[in-house]
């Protein structure tokens, strides 16, 4: 049984360990809670992992809880797929969900709290 | 080094190739594109159009030069190929351009055929092929006023009406009395002929074209029997001829058209032929709907993957004349075995026909109101068992126990934009026809894409199809004879559940590798499907994918719109007790549940509940006895029952118990969607058991079964299965329906639309009359229940899936 790690923020690297890649299914996902709202931290098939606002860009979804498959995930409410990697929905659909650094050391999975560039963390 | 691929043709079907093979390989080739003509790639269904004046040429541009330098695409325009040197494998254009090719394409299209009778060269005759021919016909309107246009096909009649428009008087020459005989029989072709002459046109028919006369420019046009009509121009549109004389002197086997094979190939592996020149398995196209089929195959043995077959199309036709409504497809003559259901309405100017063998429709013909066209040949391409349907048949989609969309008689091109087509997504038609026409869309996968219309329910389609076909102006209509279960494979439904059962495949994996699957690990259309058949296929054996399940059927409860879940337990029969509604208020109070329905299936649903509480509410839930109502699942839902004999005075049998018996058999079982039952207790059917997957209801002799109703968008009645004596029979007739559903109907298809599918006849003679088949039937659904009755709260409850419901970390 797994169960939920609490960690505070890390100064000044910025970079939080949250726990390891096997706590996160392939083919799946799971949230990070966070003063600024619930972050998706998500694992493809291929064990890339990638971390996202847990919000659709479409109706706030919660993209978390959606199915993933190849480098996307498929938002439960609308079905809007949203490129994990990019966060942008994949066209026609459009609009963008927030990013955040993500990276893998030795099998434990490490996040940022500041937003890829461009984009706003809301 | 990229290999060299040349495109000899600028057209659609070649183009629509290269765009197909940039979706699969975009880095492969190097491209060269020659074009005859000296413009960009445009759509040539719309000529007709732009000859009436309702669009200009920009309006039909596909692709502008832009296009092809950021795809790093060379285009020579006005550059027409007259040799192709096999040996050294290069083309040669008339102006003296070589390019050498690895692989080529061939996209010459078709010529119009042009009848052999004096002065067919003389200034004044053209043909309708394209933009050049469509200039020449609007100068001439400009000046002059008699047009005479020789063949009353689908398009000389758009060439007649194109120049009327223009101003002229046209009169239309046609060798037969019937027009457009090739998609019309007699009937339908004299309702067109007296619309288009109530419109101005003036017809000549049977008439067959002896000379054209004039000195440099035609002045008249003379017939075999010797009249005469003036004419300052004549248009030959009486056919076309695949195009393939730089093929033939190439010597590549051609015979009416360029032989290919499945994969587009000429007798020269490495040349390929796509369009109008091709001849496939004996068969030449003129319609757009082909040649994009064929794009797709030849694009994907392009990039190597060599998996698409190309087998033929069926087609049907629409005229594209502003104001006239026109369908056919098929076999619509009718002939040997063949059943013909018509209607004809001369004062309203509606007749439809439909043509039968065996309860499948072979064709139609349609004037007046096509709003049906795309189901019937939707009927036609699924060979469709309509043995039910006959005597609705000519009313339309519409008419059968369509309570929500019951009204649809306005025929979809006179609807003000404001309509709203897409009622689950809120899409009116003025968006539909306007990304249709911006983003030059196609196909009812591109509109869905684009604006989400038709992509929920579905209930919309034949209104988004009826959409595309007036707004392109028509042909496009055929969508591929066989449908690939997603994007993901080329393969079927069906085709990917006999390779489960035949190959033996056990894994989601397998299936993938087995049918080489175009993209890593699915989507989320196929996986959900995938599982499903494993899991139907393999009972006991097949370890469920939990990664490939929806959400809902992952979690077990249902999402809302804010992410939070409700919880709906099971209640046997729609029967509780006391004890258990004080043990559900006290739970629902415990766990501060924001609202408490009554759902239409007697169940109580706790709304508002967050995703972390589940687990520990289960648990409460199961202690109190109760196991998950699956209310989110495809899956066994809820069997709702009266209360019958013990109670109601007009009760015949005991509907209580009887259902209580019928959902502790079958709870838990995964179905291809959601499966509702309901026992009534007398005729009356307070229980609603019509409108069930499966509904009992009780009669003083025993019990009446019915199958394939459902509530919800498309209201539909079940049909008569048949009548049972003991509960027991009830039991093993409802368990072998069950799995006969789950063994062939398509992952999300309701009972409704599969029982319309199959028909009502192979439904019976699966369940009611073949006794060791039935019998086979439910010993299969009673052993895969052996290991579908698990109640998965409970099994969460202590702690399966806790990954599911925790966040992985909480940041202070």
């Amino acid at each position: 049984m797994s169960s939920m790690n609490a960690v505070k923020q890390q100064a000044p690297s910025g970079w939080i360990e949250i726990g390891a890649l096997d706590d996160i299914p392939r083919q799946g996902a799971r949230v990070v809670r966070a003063n600024g709202g619930d972050i998706a931290v998500f694992r493809t098939l291929e064990d890339e992992v990638f971390a996202l606002r847990d919000r659709c860009p479409h109706k706030g979804g919660p993209l978390s809880q959606g199915i993933v498959h190849g480098r996307k995930v498929a938002c439960p409410l609308h079905d809007w797929k949203i490129d994990l990697d990019t966060g942008m929905a994949v066209a026609p659909d459009e609009g963008c969900a927030a990013r955040f650094p993500v990276r893998v050391e030795a099998g434990r999975i490490w996040l940022a709290l500041m937003p890829g560039e461009g984009e706003s963390g809301d | 080094m990229k290999e060299k691929l040349v495109l000899i043709g600028n057209g659609m079907a070649g183009i629509r190739t290269v765009e197909e093979l940039l979706k699969l390989a975009p880095d492969k080739y190097a491209i060269t594109v020659f074009g005859a003509e000296p413009l960009p790639n445009y759509n040539r269904i719309l000529l007709s159009p732009v000859l009436a004046g309702e669009k200009q040429f920009g309006d039909i541009v596909l692709n502008d030069d832009a296009w092809y330098t950021s795809n790093g695409i060379t285009l020579h325009k006005g550059k027409e190929i007259v040799k192709i040197d096999r040996v050294r494998r290069k083309v040669m254009a008339a102006d003296g351009t070589e390019e050498p090719y690895d692989r080529l394409i061939l996209a010459t299209g078709s010529n119009p055929f042009v009848i052999p009778v004096p002065g067919k060269e003389l200034a004044g005759v053209v043909t309708f092929r394209d933009m050049h021919d469509i200039e020449r016909m609007l100068a001439a309107a400009k000046s002059h006023k008699h047009a005479v246009v020789i063949g009353g096909g689908l398009l000389g009649l758009e060439a007649a009406n194109g120049l009327m428009k223009q101003g002229m008087a046209v009169t239309i020459v046609h060798l037969l009395d019937t027009l457009m005989e090739k998609q019309l029989d007699k009937p339908a072709a004299a309702f067109l002929k007296r619309s288009l002459e109530e419109r101005g046109l003036t017809f000549l028919m049977p008439a067959q074209t002896e000379a054209i006369l004039g000195d440099t420019q035609v002045r008249a046009v003379r017939f075999k029997d010797g009249t005469e009509i003036a004419a300052d121009l004549v248009v030959m549109a009486v056919g076309i001829r695949p195009n393939f004389t730089l093929a033939r002197s190439a010597g590549i086997h051609c015979d009416r058209g360029i032989v290919v094979n499945d994969t587009l190939q000429t007798y020269d592996p490495r040349i390929y032929a796509v369009g109008e020149c091709v001849q496939h398995r004996g068969q030449t196209y003129g319609l757009v709907a082909p040649l994009f089929e064929q794009a797709k195959v030849c694009a994907n043995h392009l990039a190597e993957l060599g998996f698409a077959r190309y087998e033929g199309s069926v087609t049907s036709t629409k005229l594209k004349v502003t104001g006239i409504d026109l369908f056919s497809a098929g076999e619509f003559q009718g002939g040997e075995g063949c059943e013909e259901i018509v209607l004809k309405d001369a004062g309203r100017g509606v007749y439809k026909k439909v043509v039968l063998k065996d309860d499948r429709v072979q064709g139609a013909v349609m004037y007046g109101d096509t709003m049906d066209g795309s189901w019937y040949f939707q009927l036609m391409r699924e060979g469709t068992d309509v043995a039910n349907l006959r005597d609705k048949l000519l009313f339309g989609q519409a008419h059968l126990g369509d309570s929500g969309h019951g009204d649809i008689k306005t025929r979809v091109a006179g609807m003000p934009d404001e309509t709203e087509i897409c009622g689950c997504n809120g899409v009116c038609k003025g968006t539909i026809v306007q990304a249709i026409t911006e983003k030059k869309l196609f196909t009812l996968e591109e509109v869905r894409a684009h604006t989400k219309a038709s992509s929920s329910c579905g209930s919309c389609t034949g209104l988004v199809e009826a959409l595309l076909a007036s707004t392109l102006g028509g042909d496009y209509s055929t969508t591929p004879k066989k449908k690939p279960l997603c994007p993901c494979t080329e393969h079927s439904h069906d085709e990917i559940r006999a390779a489960i059962r035949e190959q033996k495949l056990k894994s989601i994996r397998a299936v993938m590798d087995m049918l080489a699957w175009k993209t890593p690990d699915g989507c989320n259309k196929c996986r959900p499907a995938l599982n499903f058949y494993l899991l139907v296929a393999w009972p006991g054996e097949y370890v469920d994918d939990n990664q490939s399940r929806f959400i809902n059927e992952r979690v077990h409860a249902n999402i809302q719109k804010d992410g939070t879940y409700s919880v709906v337990p099971r209640i046997w029969g729609g029967e509780t007790t006391p004890a258990e509604l004080r043990a559900l208020a006290e739970i629902a109070e415990k766990y501060e549940v924001p609202t408490v329905h009554i759902t239409g299936g007697q169940r109580i649903d706790f709304l508002g509940v967050p995703k972390e509480t589940l687990p520990a509410m289960w648990g409460d839930l199961s202690r109190a006895g109760f196991v998950s109502g699956h209310a989110y699942g495809k899956a066994i839902r809820t069997v709702k029952t009266c209360v019958g004999k013990n109670w109601c005075r007009f009760g015949t049998q005991d509907s209580t118990t009887m259902g209580i018996q019928l959902e502790r058999m079958a709870w838990g079982s995964w179905t291809p969607h959601k499966f509702k039952l309901a026992v009534s207790g007398c005729p009356r059917n307070c229980a609603e058991a019509t409108i069930k997957d499966f509904g009992v209801v009780c009669v003083d002799s025993g019990y009446e079964l019915h199958v394939g109703g459902n509530g919800g968008v498309k209201v539909r009645a079940t049909d008569f299965l048949c009548a049972v004596k003991t509960p027991e029979e009830v039991l093993e007739y409802c368990a072998a329906f069950l799995q006969v559903y789950r063994e062939e109907a398509r992952y999300l298809e309701r009972t409704a639309p599969w029982v319309e599918r199959v028909g009502l006849a192979y439904v019976k003679s699966r369940v009611v009359e073949d006794e060791v088949g039935r019998k086979a039937l439910a010993q299969r659904f009673r052993h895969s229940q052996v290991f579908a009755q698990v109640d998965p709260w409970a099994e969460r409850a202590k702690g399966a899936d806790q990954h599911e419901f925790i966040p992985i970390a909480q940041i202070a």
